[in-house]
């Protein structure tokens, strides 16, 4: 592992927006953004460029928290209300899925389950994981711990999926009093969660996985 | 696999065009040409650093081109019909839009505008532009801050996962309607696919292949 060199330690700077290496100028300053005086703008891209992201892990704490707390109210509240001449039913995910299931289109419940509960609980559990071992410089499995981050990274936006589903049935179902669909407040919680979930996953820096304990924060 | 740089010599003057870092893992590696079909990998994280360009820009442009085709297509129709005792109801992606926000679900309505029109819309108009440009040999004019934009915008386009949806509420509305596959769902089909052979282009390759306004 020590015959690869990172660019922190040959005093490199690879540029988020372009991917320019450049070289730290700043000699061995922190460019991560906390210090007003070590800007240094990319030459070709004119971003600035840091070692690190911005702040990594408190911003990623804080947005994978408020979307855990937004995650509550939108599985507890009905995502939508199917009204009918004779009846009024609220649909929460979890009854969205079961409802698929028992009308035989197993493939797709098991596709919304996997998009609207599985794919954001995966994303609080992988990066409250990846936080908490890399602020504690973990060494433990660390080529996992990065393919987890790029998984959660690639996975994140198909929780979009049931915000979609409501609002093409709400716009669809407009039959007067014989049948309609009203979209409900669990689905506007959704849609946040998923939208605070995908900043957190892109708040958080992956070099922080494998930069040991006497770095920064 | 692209080989490691083990001492800071050679990172003399220009020398640092022809370093890669790895983006997850802060490696630094010296870039080498790579063959069809071949994907450089870090060594130690795993992630892709880089791949063969298979699409010239001749290509990129005229996928972008016929992207923007489709993408007119796909908003104009409607997307699916249902039908109950003779009565239909047809929709198209800004129907769908206007509905969430009278509804009350604004939030909703935004994401949707966003993350299935504007994004996209924006992307690939100055995907288009950047590529015609570059086709001419030249930097098309706001360059730099265009190339960033395209980089914040990646990952906020969403018209597959909508796709996606649209089967599944499809699937739903089945068991209660009538439903009536329109033209805007197989335009939005053949987005998805358009997109996908796109996504795997790194636009950043603009920034070699384009030389550089001398100040």
């Amino acid at each position: 592992m020590s015959a690869l060199p990172r660019a922190v330690d040959l005093g490199l700077i690879g540029c988020r927006m372009c991917g320019l290496v450049c070289r730290n100028v700043a000699g061995n300053a922190k460019l991560d953004g906390d210090g007003v005086g070590d800007a240094m703008a990319c030459p070709r891209c004119g971003s600035t460029l840091r070692r690190r992201k911005t702040n990594s892990y408190a911003r990623t704490w804080a947005l994978l928290i408020a979307g855990f707390i937004l995650y509550i109210p939108a599985n507890v509240l009905p995502i939508m209300r199917t009204a009918s001449l004779n009846d009024v039913d609220d649909n929460t995910i979890i009854s969205g899925v079961v409802e698929l299931w028992t009308n035989g289109s197993v493939d797709l419940a098991i596709i919304v389950f996997l998009a609207s509960i599985v794919v954001p609980m995966l994303k609080f559990l992988s990066l409250g994981m990846l936080l908490v071992s890399s602020q504690r410089g973990s060494d433990w499995a660390r080529p996992q711990r990065a393919r987890l981050y790029r998984l959660v990274e690639f996975i994140g936006y198909w929780s979009m999926l049931d915000v979609f589903v409501v609002a093409l049935l709400t716009a669809l179902v407009r039959f007067n009093v014989l049948s309609r669909v009203e979209p409900l407040p669990g689905v506007i919680f959704f849609g946040l969660t998923v939208v605070l979930t995908m900043l957190a996953s892109m708040s958080f820096d992956p070099r922080l996985i494998w930069d040991g304990r006497n770095t920064d924060d | 696999m692209a080989t490691a740089v083990r001492n800071t010599d050679c990172l003399h003057a220009r020398s640092s065009d022809a370093l890669l870092i790895c983006e997850h893992c802060d490696t630094v590696y010296r870039r080498r040409p790579l063959a069809r079909g071949e994907v450089a990998r870090c060594v130690r994280c795993g992630a892709e650093l880089d791949r063969h360009r298979a699409l010239s820009v001749n290509a990129l442009l005229a996928l972008i081109l016929t992207a923007m085709i489709v993408f007119v297509q796909a908003n104009i129709w409607p997307i699916f019909t249902l039908g109950l005792n003779g009565q239909f109801s047809a929709t198209t992606l800004w129907g769908m839009i206007v509905t969430m926000w009278e509804q009350g679900a604004q939030v909703v309505a935004v994401l949707a505008a966003g993350t299935l029109f504007f994004f996209p819309m924006t992307k690939m108009m100055v995907m288009g532009w950047l590529l015609w440009f570059a086709r001419m040999g030249r930097r098309a004019p706001g360059f730099a801050p265009l190339m960033v934009a395209l980089h914040r915008i990646g990952p906020w386009t969403m018209s597959e996962v909508f796709v996606l949806g649209a089967l599944v509420a499809i699937v739903k509305a089945h068991t209660y309607f009538e439903v009536v596959a329109d033209p805007g769902i197989y335009a939005y089909g053949a987005l998805t696919l358009l997109i996908t052979i796109f996504a795997g282009v790194d636009m950043r390759q603009l920034w070699e292949q384009t030389p550089e306004p001398k100040p």
